[in-house]
């Protein structure tokens, strides 16, 4: 073989540099901490009664037209899960006869889906264009359509699948829960907050919302306990039953944290809620891409390499 | 340099030329139902598959297929193998068209591509995004590829004027030639440095998509399997493409050479594998391969593939038998096309009971992007100075 093994060394360097600096990620990305106005949502599968009313409010506080799951009779709007024209679903979990609620076997029960506006949002990391941006104040990820090109990388990134795309359409959009964010500039709450009658579905700031949450994994079921409505530290509240948790509340550390929360009396992944690591994905990727290219310095000391390897060797076959 | 290459010459409207002819006027019909109604009118994409063959065919595999531009450039100027260079016109074509192609592509399957400037713009590109970065060199690419095939364009324009349509042949383009000509080292440099980059990017893409995919392709090795078989896929298709030119043009091929390139590739594939099987076993996720489902039937079939390319150009016997160096580029060029779709859309799982199958006319704009590739090609290799002379032969 005319390659000689000197030579193979040098191509294999620049590979074995690649593993090297993909094997030690000397330049970690340091993770996302909550942002301290962030607000959110607070759902508690064992306060829902399933009633919808939250999809219908969200349906109409943000003009969106009807999603249909029976062609056969399409003016009924009855999404089976989010969609391009639906935020935010209540979803059915149903084992066996079904017969008592949150119980995994034999039982039922309910879990809303909507964005869970992640501290550290793989939509965002992963669009090319910034059309994704969470705010800096209240962590709301929003999209731009301005910005949008349409690659639907943010789909393939959100470990949730909660970007929806309009497949439908010649000009069409990615459609997402922006958390009412037109609501809220005018100090009002989400949607499906507001208009839950049971209080299944809170708003407020997140470190209220999760201290509201560990508050309720320490009551003992059987015990009556007032559960906030519509707000979490509003004035109107309901008293209740306390039927048992699972002892987690999903969000709280899951993918890097979402400002969404989850309690539940039935294992959060039988509701269909992925299992993630306490690192985010954002995170993992950032770190591989920024110890390649440091900043593009890496590159640019690579090109000038290049430059001159290749000019002395053109040189040679005239 | 330049009695290196000659046009073939020969008809252009030929049977096979017609056959293919249809396929991309065909495609051209989807794509323009496409665009007045909608990707799903074609496509068999959904929220759960956003990304389908279009992506990983026409633009991740066929983007790696079109890599003999790139990995000559590696061996002829990086390495400083001048031999080698009647070898790297027609490489160049194929990765010329590979690219541009794939291009194309990009702008097909991306809803918005009326905001697809949005990328080049400071506001708003996003520097984290791994997509921003295979986009903006992939699309910078295409350009540095067709400066860095342009002197056989000018070359053509000059010596063979009979050749050119009409409108061609009085421009003078002796000024531009020798401009290119002047700072090709730098373009011949950004050829080798962008490719390095995307081919790499173009497996950090699916980091992202976390534990939706299976634990046989979701590692942080990704962009350096992706690079490595990138590079050998490029070794692959200039053997292919010489070994298949050379019996459909009726010349002899240029074995020697050949024998030499294919020679890279033992190495290669076996650097490539010992990372992917170490990688596997170190993360305890070996056990995924034995469980009979899709996914561990694709990984076997994906492996078996490298291997067997291993098999057919490992003994230096079967490296002067053109048909066994031709047999060991395509199941290379396979091996990586299968990982490639592994790592894509087969063990992607966004859960939810989603699937994917490509629709027919995802399948046929497919087929129609690679005819429309063959076609120009053949036209370009009969009218410009291309293929080695046959003297060389």
């Amino acid at each position: 073989m005319e390659i000689k093994r000197r030579d193979f060394l040098k191509v294999a360097a620049a590979g074995g540099l690649i593993a090297a600096s993909s094997a030690t990620p000397v330049l970690a990305r340091e993770p996302k901490g909550r942002l301290k106005e962030a607000v959110g949502l607070l759902y508690d599968s064992t306060v829902c009664t399933g009633c919808k009313a939250c999809v219908s409010a969200c349906k109409q506080y943000n003009d969106m037209p009807q999603s249909s799951s029976t062609p056969q009779d399409p003016l009924w709007d009855n999404p089976l899960d989010t969609d391009s024209k639906t935020y935010n679903i209540i979803k059915l979990y149903k084992n066996g006869t079904g017969e008592v609620k949150d119980r995994e076997k034999d039982g039922h029960a309910y879990i809303k889906r909507q964005c869970m506006h992640c501290v550290d949002p793989a939509c965002m990391s992963a669009c090319p264009v910034s059309a994704l941006q969470k705010d800096p104040k209240s962590g709301v990820v929003s999209y731009d359509k301005g910005a949008c090109i349409g690659c639907r990388y943010c789909q393939v990134a959100c470990p949730f699948n909660i970007p929806k795309f309009e497949f439908e359409k010649a000009f069409p959009r990615i459609q997402k829960c922006q958390l009412c964010s037109h609501r809220l500039a005018r100090n009002e709450i989400a949607a499906c907050a507001e208009f839950c009658p049971t209080g299944a579905t809170v708003f407020g700031k997140v470190e209220d919302l999760l201290a509201e949450a560990k508050r309720r994994l320490a009551y003992k079921p059987g015990e009556y306990r007032k559960y906030p409505v519509a707000r979490v530290d509003g004035k109107e509240t309901t008293e209740r039953l306390v039927t048992p948790y699972v002892q987690k509340v999903y969000g709280e550390r899951d993918g890097g944290g979402t400002q969404t929360l989850y309690l539940a009396g039935v294992s959060f992944e039988k509701l269909g809620l992925p299992v993630l690591d306490e690192e985010s994905d954002a995170r993992r990727t950032e770190t591989i891409q920024h110890t390649l290219y440091k900043g593009m310095i890496a590159p640019i000391v690579f090109l000038g390499g290049l430059i001159y390897v290749v000019h002395r060797n053109t040189k040679d076959h005239k | 340099m330049s009695e290196e290459s000659k046009p073939i010459g020969g008809e252009i409207l030929t049977k096979p030329f017609k056959v293919l002819m249809g396929f991309a006027l065909f495609a051209g019909l989807l794509v323009l139902i496409r665009f007045v109604l909608g990707i799903g009118a074609v496509a068999n994409l959904s929220d759960g598959f956003p990304w389908g063959i279009w992506i990983a065919y026409d633009v991740v595999a066929g983007t790696a297929i079109a890599c003999g531009g790139y990995s000559m450039a590696l061996l002829v100027y990086v390495l400083n193998k001048g031999e080698y260079h009647p070898l790297v016109r027609p490489a160049l074509l194929a990765s010329v068209f590979g690219y541009t192609l794939a291009a194309i592509s990009i702008f097909i399957d991306i809803g918005r591509y009326w905001q697809a400037y949005n990328m080049f713009t400071p506001w708003y590109s996003n520097v984290n995004s791994v997509m921003l970065e295979v986009a903006v060199c992939i699309g910078s690419y295409v350009g540095v590829l067709w400066i860095e095939f342009s002197p056989a364009f000018f070359e053509g324009m000059e010596k063979y004027k009979s050749n050119m349509p009409k409108f061609l042949q009085n421009i003078n383009v002796s000024g531009i030639h020798k401009l290119v000509k002047k700072y090709l080292f730098f373009f011949i440099a950004l050829g080798i440095l962008l490719p390095t980059m995307h081919q790499s990017s173009l497996g950090t893409l699916m980091v992202i998509a976390g534990k939706k995919l299976s634990p046989l392709w979701q590692t942080r090795f990704l962009p350096l399997l992706f690079l490595i078989s990138a590079i050998t896929m490029g070794y692959a298709i200039v053997v292919f493409e010489a070994i298949y030119a050379s019996v459909g043009f009726k010349h002899a091929p240029e074995t020697n050479l050949l024998s030499k390139i294919t020679g890279l590739m033992p190495w290669l594939i076996g650097i490539y594998l010992v990372i992917r099987m170490v990688d596997i076993v170190a993360r305890g996720v070996i056990g995924l391969a034995f469980r009979f489902d899709l996914n561990s039937l694709m990984f076997w079939i994906e492996i078996a593939s490298f291997v067997v390319a291993l098999a057919f150009v490992l003994p230096k016997a079967n490296r002067t038998v053109p048909r066994k160096m031709f047999l060991g580029a395509v199941f290379m060029l396979l091996a990586g096309t299968i990982y490639r779709f592994d790592a894509f859309f087969i063990s992607f799982n966004p859960g939810n009971n989603w699937s994917y199958f490509p629709s027919f006319g995802e399948i046929m704009i497919t087929l129609g992007m690679i005819a429309f590739e063959i076609m120009a090609y053949l036209y370009i290799v009969k009218k410009f100075p291309v293929l080695p002379a046959p003297e060389h032969a």
